[in-house]
Protein backbone atom coordinates (compact mmCIF):
# COMPACT_ATOMS: atom_id res chain seq x y z
CA UNK A 1 0.00 0.00 0.00
CA UNK A 2 1.30 3.29 -0.86
CA UNK A 3 1.76 5.99 1.39
CA UNK A 4 -0.83 9.37 1.27
CA UNK A 5 1.56 11.01 4.01
CA UNK A 6 5.32 10.29 4.96
CA UNK A 7 7.04 12.34 7.81
CA UNK A 8 9.63 11.71 9.03
CA UNK A 9 12.43 13.49 12.25
CA UNK A 10 10.10 16.38 11.16
CA UNK A 11 11.10 19.56 13.46
CA UNK A 12 9.73 22.70 14.20
CA UNK A 13 10.40 25.67 16.55
CA UNK A 14 8.55 29.33 16.58
CA UNK A 15 11.10 31.53 18.45
CA UNK A 16 12.38 29.06 21.54
CA UNK A 17 8.77 27.23 21.41
CA UNK A 18 9.40 23.89 20.52
CA UNK A 19 6.30 22.82 17.74
CA UNK A 20 7.05 19.59 16.50
CA UNK A 21 9.98 17.65 17.71
CA UNK A 22 11.06 15.00 15.89
CA UNK A 23 7.65 13.70 14.58
CA UNK A 24 7.39 10.69 12.66
CA UNK A 25 4.22 9.63 10.56
CA UNK A 26 3.18 7.07 7.78
CA UNK A 27 -0.23 7.30 6.83
CA UNK A 28 -1.47 4.80 3.83
CA UNK A 29 -3.80 5.75 0.66
CA UNK A 30 -7.59 5.90 1.15
CA UNK A 31 -8.28 6.13 4.82
CA UNK A 32 -8.82 8.51 7.79
CA UNK A 33 -6.18 9.04 10.35
CA UNK A 34 -6.69 11.05 12.80
CA UNK A 35 -4.23 12.89 14.79
CA UNK A 36 -4.47 13.15 18.12
CA UNK A 37 -3.88 15.45 20.62
CA UNK A 38 -4.04 18.62 23.63
CA UNK A 39 -3.82 22.10 23.08
CA UNK A 40 -1.01 22.88 22.05
CA UNK A 41 0.47 19.57 20.88
CA UNK A 42 1.88 20.32 17.40
CA UNK A 43 -1.33 19.67 15.37
CA UNK A 44 -2.07 22.43 13.68
CA UNK A 45 1.72 23.32 12.85
CA UNK A 46 1.73 19.66 11.50
CA UNK A 47 -1.20 20.25 9.23
CA UNK A 48 0.30 24.06 7.82
CA UNK A 49 3.74 22.26 7.05
CA UNK A 50 1.79 19.41 5.35
CA UNK A 51 -0.57 21.86 3.39
CA UNK A 52 2.87 23.80 2.89
CA UNK A 53 1.78 26.76 4.75
CA UNK A 54 4.64 26.96 6.40
CA UNK A 55 8.41 25.26 6.51
CA UNK A 56 9.78 22.70 8.63
CA UNK A 57 13.22 23.70 9.98
CA UNK A 58 14.39 19.74 9.46
CA UNK A 59 12.93 17.03 8.54
CA UNK A 60 10.94 15.81 5.57
CA UNK A 61 7.52 15.36 4.62
CA UNK A 62 5.89 13.81 1.98
CA UNK A 63 2.66 14.38 0.97
CA UNK A 64 1.19 12.62 -2.22
CA UNK A 65 4.92 11.13 -2.84
CA UNK A 66 5.90 14.86 -2.96
CA UNK A 67 7.90 17.12 -1.01
CA UNK A 68 6.57 19.89 0.80
CA UNK A 69 9.58 21.81 0.78
CA UNK A 70 10.84 21.32 -2.61
CA UNK A 71 7.84 20.45 -4.97
CA UNK A 72 5.24 22.81 -2.98
CA UNK A 73 3.26 22.93 -6.11
CA UNK A 74 2.84 19.82 -6.61
CA UNK A 75 1.74 18.86 -3.14
CA UNK A 76 -0.74 22.23 -3.21
CA UNK A 77 -2.66 20.55 -6.18
CA UNK A 78 -2.79 17.22 -4.58
CA UNK A 79 -4.38 18.76 -1.42
CA UNK A 80 -7.52 20.28 0.48
CA UNK A 81 -7.33 22.30 3.48
CA UNK A 82 -10.18 23.20 6.27
CA UNK A 83 -8.63 25.58 9.33
CA UNK A 84 -10.01 26.30 12.31
CA UNK A 85 -11.46 28.90 11.25
CA UNK A 86 -13.63 29.18 8.09
CA UNK A 87 -11.66 30.37 5.16
CA UNK A 88 -14.14 31.42 2.57
CA UNK A 89 -14.48 35.00 1.12
CA UNK A 90 -17.55 36.45 2.53
CA UNK A 91 -18.53 38.94 -0.31
CA UNK A 92 -18.70 35.91 -2.39
CA UNK A 93 -21.83 33.71 -2.62
CA UNK A 94 -20.98 29.85 -1.29
CA UNK A 95 -21.36 28.96 -5.34
CA UNK A 96 -18.27 31.47 -6.30
CA UNK A 97 -16.53 30.35 -3.68
CA UNK A 98 -16.41 27.14 -4.75
CA UNK A 99 -16.07 27.75 -8.66
CA UNK A 100 -12.94 30.36 -8.33
CA UNK A 101 -11.25 27.53 -6.05
CA UNK A 102 -12.23 24.68 -8.74
CA UNK A 103 -11.04 27.57 -11.48
CA UNK A 104 -7.82 27.85 -9.61
CA UNK A 105 -7.00 23.80 -9.90
CA UNK A 106 -7.62 24.06 -13.51
CA UNK A 107 -11.14 23.01 -13.86
CA UNK A 108 -13.14 24.63 -17.06
CA UNK A 109 -16.12 27.00 -16.27
CA UNK A 110 -18.39 24.21 -16.66
CA UNK A 111 -16.97 21.19 -14.67
CA UNK A 112 -16.13 23.76 -11.16
CA UNK A 113 -19.81 24.70 -11.44
CA UNK A 114 -21.16 21.17 -12.14
CA UNK A 115 -19.12 20.12 -8.83
CA UNK A 116 -19.51 23.31 -7.20
CA UNK A 117 -23.63 22.37 -6.85
CA UNK A 118 -22.69 18.42 -6.60
CA UNK A 119 -20.70 19.51 -3.30
CA UNK A 120 -23.43 22.26 -2.21
CA UNK A 121 -26.01 19.61 -2.11
CA UNK A 122 -23.88 17.41 0.12
CA UNK A 123 -23.24 19.76 2.95
CA UNK A 124 -26.89 20.93 2.02
CA UNK A 125 -26.68 24.63 1.32
CA UNK A 126 -28.36 24.58 -1.67
CA UNK A 127 -30.86 26.47 -0.99
CA UNK A 128 -28.34 29.54 0.24
CA UNK A 129 -25.65 28.82 -2.23
CA UNK A 130 -26.35 32.60 -4.00
CA UNK A 131 -26.28 34.69 -0.74
CA UNK A 132 -23.33 36.20 0.17
CA UNK A 133 -21.37 33.69 2.92
CA UNK A 134 -21.08 36.60 5.47
CA UNK A 135 -24.94 35.86 5.53
CA UNK A 136 -24.78 32.63 6.92
CA UNK A 137 -24.65 31.22 10.17
CA UNK A 138 -21.57 29.75 11.93
CA UNK A 139 -22.58 26.04 10.76
CA UNK A 140 -23.55 27.06 7.38
CA UNK A 141 -20.02 28.98 6.84
CA UNK A 142 -17.94 25.80 8.14
CA UNK A 143 -20.38 23.70 5.72
CA UNK A 144 -19.52 25.45 2.92
CA UNK A 145 -15.65 26.03 4.01
CA UNK A 146 -15.70 21.91 4.18
CA UNK A 147 -17.23 22.43 0.84
CA UNK A 148 -14.10 24.45 -0.16
CA UNK A 149 -11.78 22.58 0.67
CA UNK A 150 -12.30 19.26 -1.55
CA UNK A 151 -13.56 21.86 -4.03
CA UNK A 152 -10.31 21.04 -6.04
CA UNK A 153 -10.93 17.34 -5.82
CA UNK A 154 -7.81 16.90 -3.36
CA UNK A 155 -5.89 13.45 -3.08
CA UNK A 156 -5.27 14.24 0.55
CA UNK A 157 -7.78 16.35 2.30
CA UNK A 158 -6.94 18.07 5.79
CA UNK A 159 -9.07 18.87 8.45
CA UNK A 160 -8.04 20.42 11.24
CA UNK A 161 -10.21 20.52 14.32
CA UNK A 162 -13.16 20.84 11.91
CA UNK A 163 -15.86 20.50 14.65
CA UNK A 164 -15.02 22.84 16.93
CA UNK A 165 -17.42 24.98 17.97
CA UNK A 166 -19.97 22.64 15.32
CA UNK A 167 -23.64 22.13 15.81
CA UNK A 168 -24.47 18.34 15.52
CA UNK A 169 -26.34 18.88 12.63
CA UNK A 170 -23.50 20.06 10.95
CA UNK A 171 -21.01 17.79 12.53
CA UNK A 172 -22.74 14.65 10.75
CA UNK A 173 -22.98 16.41 7.64
CA UNK A 174 -19.39 17.00 7.93
CA UNK A 175 -18.83 12.86 9.27
CA UNK A 176 -21.13 12.40 6.37
CA UNK A 177 -18.82 14.25 3.86
CA UNK A 178 -15.87 12.56 5.20
CA UNK A 179 -16.90 9.25 4.58
CA UNK A 180 -17.99 9.95 1.00
CA UNK A 181 -14.36 11.30 0.15
CA UNK A 182 -12.63 8.28 1.86
CA UNK A 183 -15.17 6.12 -0.35
CA UNK A 184 -13.75 8.15 -3.27
CA UNK A 185 -10.27 7.46 -2.58
CA UNK A 186 -9.55 10.46 -0.67
CA UNK A 187 -7.26 10.18 2.45
CA UNK A 188 -8.27 12.35 5.20
CA UNK A 189 -6.06 13.90 7.87
CA UNK A 190 -8.13 14.45 10.58
CA UNK A 191 -6.77 16.61 13.90
CA UNK A 192 -9.37 16.65 16.88
CA UNK A 193 -9.34 16.70 20.51
CA UNK A 194 -12.60 14.77 20.74
CA UNK A 195 -11.70 11.20 20.61
CA UNK A 196 -15.43 10.78 19.81
CA UNK A 197 -15.10 11.92 16.75
CA UNK A 198 -12.04 10.27 15.60
CA UNK A 199 -13.15 6.65 16.93
CA UNK A 200 -15.89 7.53 14.87
CA UNK A 201 -14.12 7.94 11.60
CA UNK A 202 -10.63 7.31 12.20
CA UNK A 203 -8.91 3.57 11.14
CA UNK A 204 -5.82 4.92 12.31
CA UNK A 205 -4.54 7.26 15.06
CA UNK A 206 -1.35 8.72 16.56
CA UNK A 207 -1.27 10.85 19.79
CA UNK A 208 0.72 13.71 19.69
CA UNK A 209 1.97 15.66 22.67
CA UNK A 210 4.84 17.91 22.99
CA UNK A 211 5.02 18.06 19.18
CA UNK A 212 6.39 14.05 19.25
CA UNK A 213 4.25 11.67 18.59
CA UNK A 214 3.76 9.08 21.81
CA UNK A 215 1.53 6.46 20.45
CA UNK A 216 -0.29 4.96 17.16
CA UNK A 217 -2.20 2.15 15.99
CA UNK A 218 -5.63 1.65 15.18
CA UNK A 219 -8.35 2.71 17.56
CA UNK A 220 -8.80 -0.66 19.48
CA UNK A 221 -4.77 -1.09 19.49
CA UNK A 222 -5.09 2.49 21.65
CA UNK A 223 -7.42 1.23 23.96
CA UNK A 224 -5.89 -2.15 24.45
CA UNK A 225 -2.72 -0.03 25.06
CA UNK A 226 -4.19 1.92 28.16
CA UNK A 227 -5.53 -1.40 30.01
CA UNK A 228 -7.97 -4.31 29.21
CA UNK A 229 -11.33 -4.48 29.83
CA UNK A 230 -13.50 -4.19 33.00
CA UNK A 231 -17.27 -4.98 34.45
CA UNK A 232 -18.88 -2.36 35.59
CA UNK A 233 -21.90 -3.28 37.91
CA UNK A 234 -24.43 -1.39 39.04
CA UNK A 235 -25.97 -2.16 42.63
CA UNK A 236 -27.64 -1.03 45.80
CA UNK A 237 -25.49 1.13 48.31
CA UNK A 238 -25.61 -1.67 51.16
CA UNK A 239 -24.64 -3.81 49.17
CA UNK A 240 -21.81 -2.35 47.10
CA UNK A 241 -18.85 -3.97 49.75
CA UNK A 242 -20.07 -6.98 49.03
CA UNK A 243 -19.92 -6.68 45.97
CA UNK A 244 -16.06 -5.09 45.87
CA UNK A 245 -15.38 -8.53 48.12
CA UNK A 246 -16.98 -10.88 45.15
CA UNK A 247 -15.07 -9.63 42.76
CA UNK A 248 -11.69 -9.18 43.87
CA UNK A 249 -10.45 -12.44 43.50
CA UNK A 250 -11.16 -12.05 39.88
CA UNK A 251 -9.80 -8.64 39.39
CA UNK A 252 -6.67 -8.04 37.71
CA UNK A 253 -6.32 -4.91 39.99
CA UNK A 254 -8.05 -2.65 42.12
CA UNK A 255 -11.71 -2.73 42.30
CA UNK A 256 -13.25 0.37 43.39
CA UNK A 257 -16.88 2.15 44.04
CA UNK A 258 -17.44 5.01 41.40
CA UNK A 259 -20.90 6.63 42.18
CA UNK A 260 -23.31 4.28 42.09
CA UNK A 261 -20.94 0.83 40.03
CA UNK A 262 -18.67 -1.67 40.85
CA UNK A 263 -15.77 -1.23 38.73
CA UNK A 264 -13.66 -4.40 38.20
CA UNK A 265 -10.54 -4.76 35.75
CA UNK A 266 -10.53 -8.07 34.34
CA UNK A 267 -8.74 -10.34 31.75
CA UNK A 268 -11.74 -10.46 29.03
CA UNK A 269 -14.99 -11.47 28.08
CA UNK A 270 -14.65 -14.90 29.38
CA UNK A 271 -14.75 -13.58 33.05
CA UNK A 272 -17.99 -12.02 32.66
CA UNK A 273 -19.69 -15.20 33.64
CA UNK A 274 -17.52 -15.77 36.58
CA UNK A 275 -18.49 -12.51 37.72
CA UNK A 276 -22.36 -13.22 37.51
CA UNK A 277 -21.58 -16.64 39.77
CA UNK A 278 -19.12 -14.62 42.48
CA UNK A 279 -22.18 -12.00 42.73
CA UNK A 280 -25.18 -14.37 42.88
CA UNK A 281 -22.94 -16.72 45.37
CA UNK A 282 -22.50 -13.50 47.59
CA UNK A 283 -26.48 -12.58 47.87
CA UNK A 284 -25.76 -9.31 45.55
CA UNK A 285 -28.66 -7.82 43.54
CA UNK A 286 -27.18 -6.85 40.45
CA UNK A 287 -29.41 -4.02 38.43
CA UNK A 288 -26.77 -3.65 35.76
CA UNK A 289 -23.89 -5.37 34.74
CA UNK A 290 -21.48 -4.17 31.77
CA UNK A 291 -18.19 -5.59 30.00
CA UNK A 292 -16.37 -2.32 28.56
CA UNK A 293 -13.70 -0.96 27.11
CA UNK A 294 -11.79 2.12 28.33
CA UNK A 295 -12.79 5.29 25.95
CA UNK A 296 -10.33 7.04 23.96
CA UNK A 297 -10.90 9.71 26.04
CA UNK A 298 -9.39 7.48 29.26
CA UNK A 299 -6.45 6.37 27.16
CA UNK A 300 -5.90 9.83 25.68
CA UNK A 301 -5.56 11.01 29.24
CA UNK A 302 -3.19 7.98 30.49
CA UNK A 303 -1.07 8.63 27.69
CA UNK A 304 -0.62 12.59 28.05
CA UNK A 305 -0.53 11.90 31.55
CA UNK A 306 -2.67 15.00 32.38
CA UNK A 307 -5.65 15.28 35.22
CA UNK A 308 -8.90 14.50 33.72
CA UNK A 309 -10.02 18.08 33.31
CA UNK A 310 -14.32 18.58 33.86
CA UNK A 311 -15.48 20.34 30.76
CA UNK A 312 -18.45 21.04 29.12
CA UNK A 313 -18.24 19.53 25.45
CA UNK A 314 -21.24 20.35 23.47
CA UNK B 1 0.22 32.06 -18.77
CA UNK B 2 -1.28 30.09 -15.76
CA UNK B 3 0.10 33.01 -13.97
CA UNK B 4 -2.06 35.41 -15.97
CA UNK B 5 -4.82 33.08 -15.58
CA UNK B 6 -4.77 33.37 -11.73
CA UNK B 7 -4.32 37.10 -11.88
CA UNK B 8 -7.57 36.96 -14.08
CA UNK B 9 -9.67 34.77 -11.57
CA UNK B 10 -8.36 36.80 -8.61
CA UNK B 11 -9.32 40.11 -10.18
CA UNK B 12 -12.66 38.73 -11.26
CA UNK B 13 -13.30 37.86 -7.73
CA UNK B 14 -12.56 41.22 -6.40
CA UNK B 15 -14.86 42.84 -8.88
CA UNK B 16 -17.94 40.94 -8.26
CA UNK B 17 -17.34 42.10 -4.60
CA UNK B 18 -16.98 45.20 -5.62
CA UNK B 19 -19.97 45.45 -7.37
CA UNK B 20 -22.09 43.69 -4.76
CA UNK B 21 -20.83 46.69 -2.44
CA UNK B 22 -22.82 49.29 -4.37
CA UNK B 23 -21.23 52.04 -1.58
CA UNK B 24 -18.09 51.22 -3.05
CA UNK B 25 -18.95 51.50 -6.53
CA UNK B 26 -21.03 55.28 -5.58
CA UNK B 27 -18.63 56.13 -3.75
CA UNK B 28 -14.88 55.11 -5.25
CA UNK B 29 -16.17 55.80 -8.79
CA UNK B 30 -18.82 58.23 -8.83
CA UNK B 31 -19.09 60.42 -5.96
CA UNK B 32 -15.25 61.00 -5.07
CA UNK B 33 -14.24 61.72 -8.77
CA UNK B 34 -17.40 63.75 -8.89
CA UNK B 35 -16.79 65.87 -5.79
CA UNK B 36 -12.71 66.28 -6.38
CA UNK B 37 -13.36 67.87 -10.03
CA UNK B 38 -16.24 70.27 -8.93
CA UNK B 39 -14.15 71.22 -5.54
CA UNK B 40 -11.55 71.76 -7.21
CA UNK B 41 -12.79 73.78 -10.19
CA UNK B 42 -14.98 76.42 -8.23
CA UNK B 43 -12.82 76.44 -4.76
CA UNK B 44 -9.49 77.19 -6.42
CA UNK B 45 -10.88 78.17 -9.74
CA UNK B 46 -11.94 81.73 -9.13
CA UNK B 47 -8.40 81.86 -7.42
CA UNK B 48 -6.08 81.07 -9.51
CA UNK B 49 -5.13 81.98 -13.19
CA UNK B 50 -2.60 80.07 -14.97
CA UNK B 51 -2.17 82.36 -18.13
CA UNK B 52 -2.77 81.13 -21.53
CA UNK B 53 -5.06 78.32 -20.41
CA UNK B 54 -8.74 78.48 -18.52
CA UNK B 55 -8.02 77.01 -14.99
CA UNK B 56 -10.42 73.94 -15.99
CA UNK B 57 -8.12 72.69 -18.64
CA UNK B 58 -5.07 73.05 -16.34
CA UNK B 59 -7.16 71.35 -13.72
CA UNK B 60 -8.54 68.59 -15.02
CA UNK B 61 -5.60 66.78 -16.05
CA UNK B 62 -4.54 67.77 -12.30
CA UNK B 63 -7.36 65.95 -10.79
CA UNK B 64 -6.50 62.85 -12.72
CA UNK B 65 -3.65 62.29 -11.82
CA UNK B 66 -4.19 63.21 -7.97
CA UNK B 67 -7.27 60.76 -8.20
CA UNK B 68 -4.97 58.16 -9.33
CA UNK B 69 -2.24 58.43 -6.87
CA UNK B 70 -5.07 58.74 -3.85
CA UNK B 71 -6.79 55.48 -5.28
CA UNK B 72 -3.71 53.42 -4.42
CA UNK B 73 -4.71 53.58 -0.77
CA UNK B 74 -7.69 51.73 -1.31
CA UNK B 75 -5.86 48.91 -3.14
CA UNK B 76 -3.14 49.09 -0.03
CA UNK B 77 -6.39 49.03 2.54
CA UNK B 78 -8.25 45.74 0.99
CA UNK B 79 -4.56 43.90 0.57
CA UNK B 80 -3.96 44.46 3.81
CA UNK B 81 -7.67 43.24 4.93
CA UNK B 82 -6.81 40.24 2.64
CA UNK B 83 -3.53 39.52 4.05
CA UNK B 84 -4.46 38.39 7.26
CA UNK B 85 -7.97 37.02 6.67
CA UNK B 86 -8.30 33.51 7.31
CA UNK B 87 -8.85 33.05 3.52
CA UNK B 88 -4.76 33.65 3.16
CA UNK B 89 -4.69 29.95 4.22
CA UNK B 90 -6.65 28.30 1.64
CA UNK B 91 -5.23 30.70 -1.29
CA UNK B 92 -1.35 29.54 -0.12
CA UNK B 93 -2.54 26.06 -0.16
CA UNK B 94 -4.39 26.02 -3.79
CA UNK B 95 -2.31 25.66 -6.93
CA UNK B 96 -2.26 28.96 -7.78
CA UNK B 97 0.77 31.55 -8.16
CA UNK B 98 0.35 33.48 -4.92
CA UNK B 99 1.49 36.90 -6.02
CA UNK B 100 -1.78 36.66 -8.05
CA UNK B 101 -3.28 37.80 -4.71
CA UNK B 102 -2.02 40.79 -5.08
CA UNK B 103 -1.75 41.33 -8.67
CA UNK B 104 -5.60 40.39 -9.16
CA UNK B 105 -6.33 43.33 -6.44
CA UNK B 106 -3.98 45.68 -8.49
CA UNK B 107 -6.04 44.77 -12.03
CA UNK B 108 -9.55 45.38 -10.49
CA UNK B 109 -8.31 48.36 -9.06
CA UNK B 110 -6.61 49.94 -11.95
CA UNK B 111 -10.57 48.90 -13.58
CA UNK B 112 -12.01 50.96 -11.03
CA UNK B 113 -10.14 53.85 -11.86
CA UNK B 114 -10.41 53.98 -15.23
CA UNK B 115 -13.82 53.74 -14.52
CA UNK B 116 -13.66 56.94 -12.23
CA UNK B 117 -11.16 58.41 -14.84
CA UNK B 118 -14.03 58.63 -17.36
CA UNK B 119 -16.97 60.09 -14.76
CA UNK B 120 -14.09 62.98 -13.94
CA UNK B 121 -13.38 63.98 -17.53
CA UNK B 122 -17.38 63.87 -18.31
CA UNK B 123 -18.01 65.92 -15.33
CA UNK B 124 -14.95 68.36 -16.42
CA UNK B 125 -16.46 68.54 -20.19
CA UNK B 126 -20.12 69.90 -18.64
CA UNK B 127 -18.09 72.59 -16.58
CA UNK B 128 -16.34 73.53 -19.71
CA UNK B 129 -13.28 71.27 -20.00
CA UNK B 130 -12.04 70.47 -23.37
CA UNK B 131 -9.45 68.30 -25.35
CA UNK B 132 -7.69 71.05 -27.08
CA UNK B 133 -5.19 68.10 -29.27
CA UNK B 134 -5.70 65.11 -31.62
CA UNK B 135 -7.68 62.66 -30.65
CA UNK B 136 -4.65 60.29 -30.01
CA UNK B 137 -3.45 62.79 -27.90
CA UNK B 138 -6.78 62.65 -25.70
CA UNK B 139 -6.23 59.03 -25.99
CA UNK B 140 -3.00 58.96 -24.48
CA UNK B 141 -3.85 61.67 -22.06
CA UNK B 142 -6.31 59.39 -20.25
CA UNK B 143 -4.14 56.33 -20.80
CA UNK B 144 -1.75 57.87 -18.55
CA UNK B 145 -4.36 58.90 -16.25
CA UNK B 146 -4.90 55.30 -15.82
CA UNK B 147 -1.30 53.63 -16.06
CA UNK B 148 -1.43 56.48 -12.78
CA UNK B 149 -3.55 54.57 -11.25
CA UNK B 150 -1.77 51.16 -12.04
CA UNK B 151 1.61 52.64 -11.00
CA UNK B 152 0.57 54.13 -8.04
CA UNK B 153 -1.71 51.10 -7.10
CA UNK B 154 2.03 48.72 -6.82
CA UNK B 155 3.10 51.42 -4.65
CA UNK B 156 0.73 51.06 -2.26
CA UNK B 157 1.27 47.11 -2.68
CA UNK B 158 4.68 47.75 -1.30
CA UNK B 159 3.28 49.49 1.63
CA UNK B 160 0.70 47.18 2.19
CA UNK B 161 3.06 44.26 2.56
CA UNK B 162 5.59 46.17 4.65
CA UNK B 163 3.05 47.88 7.23
CA UNK B 164 0.51 45.14 7.05
CA UNK B 165 -2.01 46.76 8.84
CA UNK B 166 -4.88 49.24 7.33
CA UNK B 167 -4.75 51.71 10.05
CA UNK B 168 -0.65 52.07 9.49
CA UNK B 169 -1.43 51.69 5.40
CA UNK B 170 -3.91 54.22 5.64
CA UNK B 171 -1.65 56.90 8.04
CA UNK B 172 1.54 56.20 6.02
CA UNK B 173 0.13 56.81 2.84
CA UNK B 174 -1.06 60.00 3.50
CA UNK B 175 1.79 61.37 4.98
CA UNK B 176 3.72 59.72 2.12
CA UNK B 177 0.97 61.19 -0.64
CA UNK B 178 -0.32 64.48 0.26
CA UNK B 179 2.86 66.41 -0.04
CA UNK B 180 4.34 64.57 -2.58
CA UNK B 181 0.71 65.29 -4.50
CA UNK B 182 0.20 68.97 -3.84
CA UNK B 183 3.66 69.82 -3.99
CA UNK B 184 3.43 69.26 -7.74
CA UNK B 185 2.48 70.41 -10.39
CA UNK B 186 -1.14 68.67 -10.21
CA UNK B 187 -3.04 72.21 -9.37
CA UNK B 188 -0.85 75.02 -9.61
CA UNK B 189 2.36 75.56 -11.68
CA UNK B 190 5.39 74.85 -10.20
CA UNK B 191 6.74 78.45 -11.64
CA UNK B 192 4.46 79.94 -8.94
CA UNK B 193 5.89 77.98 -6.25
CA UNK B 194 9.10 79.22 -4.00
CA UNK B 195 12.45 78.34 -5.44
CA UNK B 196 13.68 75.15 -2.84
CA UNK B 197 9.82 73.52 -2.98
CA UNK B 198 10.29 74.11 -6.90
CA UNK B 199 13.13 71.76 -7.00
CA UNK B 200 11.46 69.39 -5.29
CA UNK B 201 7.89 69.72 -7.27
CA UNK B 202 10.05 69.92 -10.08
CA UNK B 203 11.74 66.49 -9.71
CA UNK B 204 8.40 64.72 -8.45
CA UNK B 205 7.56 61.88 -10.60
CA UNK B 206 3.73 63.19 -9.98
CA UNK B 207 4.49 66.23 -11.61
CA UNK B 208 6.19 64.79 -14.58
CA UNK B 209 2.91 62.71 -15.02
CA UNK B 210 1.19 65.74 -14.30
CA UNK B 211 2.44 67.63 -16.89
CA UNK B 212 2.48 64.88 -19.63
CA UNK B 213 -1.31 63.77 -19.07
CA UNK B 214 -1.77 67.97 -19.24
CA UNK B 215 0.33 68.54 -22.45
CA UNK B 216 -1.67 65.53 -24.49
CA UNK B 217 -5.09 67.48 -23.26
CA UNK B 218 -4.17 70.62 -24.42
CA UNK B 219 -2.84 69.50 -27.43
CA UNK B 220 0.88 71.21 -26.55
CA UNK B 221 2.77 68.17 -26.49
CA UNK B 222 6.39 68.41 -27.89
CA UNK B 223 6.96 64.29 -26.86
CA UNK B 224 8.93 64.60 -23.97
CA UNK B 225 6.86 64.99 -21.25
CA UNK B 226 4.65 61.38 -22.28
CA UNK B 227 8.06 59.66 -22.28
CA UNK B 228 9.32 61.01 -19.40
CA UNK B 229 5.92 60.34 -17.17
CA UNK B 230 5.87 56.83 -18.87
CA UNK B 231 9.45 56.09 -17.53
CA UNK B 232 8.51 57.18 -14.04
CA UNK B 233 5.58 55.27 -13.88
CA UNK B 234 7.36 52.12 -15.42
CA UNK B 235 10.35 52.21 -13.19
CA UNK B 236 7.86 52.53 -10.36
CA UNK B 237 5.41 50.09 -11.42
CA UNK B 238 8.61 47.38 -11.77
CA UNK B 239 10.77 48.49 -7.96
CA UNK B 240 7.36 48.58 -6.36
CA UNK B 241 6.39 45.60 -8.23
CA UNK B 242 8.98 43.45 -7.69
CA UNK B 243 10.00 44.49 -3.79
CA UNK B 244 6.62 43.64 -2.82
CA UNK B 245 6.73 40.29 -4.86
CA UNK B 246 9.59 39.30 -2.74
CA UNK B 247 8.25 40.58 0.52
CA UNK B 248 5.23 39.00 -0.43
CA UNK B 249 6.46 35.53 -0.63
CA UNK B 250 8.40 35.77 2.57
CA UNK B 251 5.15 36.21 4.11
CA UNK B 252 3.45 33.12 2.59
CA UNK B 253 5.58 30.49 4.26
Amino acid sequence: MSQAIQVEGLRKNFGGTVALDGVELAVEEGIVFGLLGPNGAGKTTMVRILATLIRPDSGRALVSGHNVVEDAPAVRRAIGLTGQYAALDEALTAEENLILIGRLHRQSAREAKTHAWELLATVGLEDAARRPVRTYSGGMRRRADLAASVAGRPKVLFLDEPTTGLDPASRLALWELVRRMVNDGTTVLLTSQYMEEVDRLASRIAVLDHGRVIAGGTPADLKAKAGGHYIAVKVTPESSAAAVAALAPIARGEVRIEVDEVVAPVDGGDSVIDAVRRLEAAGVDIDELALRRPTLDEVFLRLTAREPVLEVVA
Amino acid sequence: MTTLFDVYLMAGRNVRKALRTPQFILVEVLIQPVIFVLLFAFVFGGAIHVPGVSYIDFLLPGVLVQTATFGGLNTAIALTEDLRNGLMDRFWSLPMSRFSVVAGRIVADTLFSAAGVGVMVAVGMLIGFRFHGTVPQALGAIALAIATAFAFAWVAALLAVVFKTPEAVQGIGFVALFPMVFASSTFVPVGTMPSWLQVIAGHSPVTAVANAVRALSLGTSAGIEPVAAVVWLAVLSAVSGLASAAIYRGMAR
